[in-house]
């Protein structure tokens, strides 16, 4: 099994942060399941979007939201195991070219919530690469806090859509969860985005 | 397939912003007048199960969605489905249905015949039409089931109502 992402420099739960406190106007959509975990420890807030489930379902809940508030910038945030299962659905994005999403996966090159088991991008599957190929015309790898601090006003502000792949550390981290009741996540997502009267 | 016209009519009324599709003969009609419909985003699909959560993600912005598709695509959505269920997103789709009259592909009869009751193992409330004169009847009471009473809400088109399929043979 691969090691090098256990020496990766940067780490999610820092990127994570940096990432949300970039804009505080940014809406975030993030997948199953670890980056749920680092956008709750950045500030768990009602304009976070946790799934829980729906693996695969990251990207294409970000596109419904980008496609339906054109006018705020939406970004995606989730991991390589994810991404690979809905990976089609950067095609779809590239097809609808929305300038307002931005999509980061943060690749440990691990399945973290079944046991730490390496995904395909630990040997050979290039994220960046796939997205490129598949329509993405802003696309990037990102390995270490110079280029995150140099890709930060593309990822928050260029026009999009834009993808990068941010390599992350394979490590243990504690679970910081944020509520798993569903209808109260999209009920506060909903308020703080249309106001008390979209309940 | 004049139907597609009365659904277009339902979802024209509804206020509907995004429709997500996978391409398909029997909503072929309804497809091109949603992608020639300056107000309707059109959202082209690589598998079904994108369709639920562009759904999921649209309501979260404020904006109703509704998905066009076939029944052999009712198989990808189950796992994604789990994401209306649980987190109580109105959704709305109207599904061509295949395997159920004259169908000449018995690879379309496994799904096909099991649409009905997938949907409903997943939490779907589904209502079926097999008359045209019907369809746009139907056709607003599956939105207004969906955005108004807020449930996950799906019509199945017969296919009795779609040419039939032959491939010449």
């Amino acid at each position: 099994m691969s090691k090098r992402a256990e020496s990766f420099p940067l780490h999610r739960r820092e990127v994570a942060k940096t990432l949300l406190n970039a804009r505080d106007d940014l809406l975030v959509v993030t997948g199953l399941g670890s980056t749920n975990w680092d956008f709750t420890a950045a500030g768990d807030c009602a304009r976070i979007f946790p799934l829980w489930g729906a693996m695969g379902g990251a990207v294409p809940t970000g596109l419904g939201l980008a496609l339906a508030q054109p006018t705020k910038r939406v970004l995606v945030a989730t991991g390589d195991g994810e991404m690979l299962m809905g990976i089609g659905a950067l095609a779809t994005v590239a097809v609808q070219a929305p300038k307002n999403l931005a999509i980061c996966v943060f690749d440990n090159e691990r399945y973290g919530e079944t046991g730490m088991q390496t995904t395909h991008t630990a040997s050979v599957a290039d994220l960046a690469l796939t997205a490129q190929g598949l329509g993405i015309k802003n696309t990037g790898t990102i390995t270490d806090e110079g280029e995150l601090n140099a890709e930060l006003d593309t990822i928050v502000n260029a026009d999009g859509p834009v993808f990068r792949t941010i390599k992350v550390r394979a490590e243990p981290l504690e679970f910081v969860l944020p509520s798993k009741d569903g209808v109260h996540l999209k009920n506060r997502f909903r308020a703080e985005l249309l106001g008390p009267e979209a309940l | 397939m004049e139907w597609g016209d009365d659904i277009y009519k339902a979802i024209k009324e509804a206020g509907v912003g995004q429709v997500a599709y996978v391409p398909d003969a029997g909503h072929k009609r309804l497809i091109n007048a949603c992608i020639d419909d300056n107000d309707i985003k059109a959202v082209s699909l690589t598998t079904e199960e994108e369709g639920i959560a562009l759904s999921a993600g649209a309501w979260l912005g404020g904006e109703k969605c509704v998905m066009l598709m076939q029944s052999s695509g009712v198989g990808n959505c189950i796992n994604m489905l789990s994401l209306i269920e649980t987190c109580r997103f109105p959704f709305c789709a109207f599904v061509t249905m295949r395997g159920q009259w004259h169908e000449f592909n018995p690879w379309q009869m496994p799904m096909g015949t099991t649409t009905k009751q997938a949907l409903q193992t997943a939490g779907c409330l589904v209502d079926e039409v097999e008359d045209p004169s019907d369809v746009g009847a139907k056709a607003a009471a599956t939105i207004h089931k969906a955005f108004v009473g807020q449930q996950s809400s799906v019509l199945l088109l017969s296919q009795r109502m779609v040419p039939i399929k032959t491939f010449g043979k």
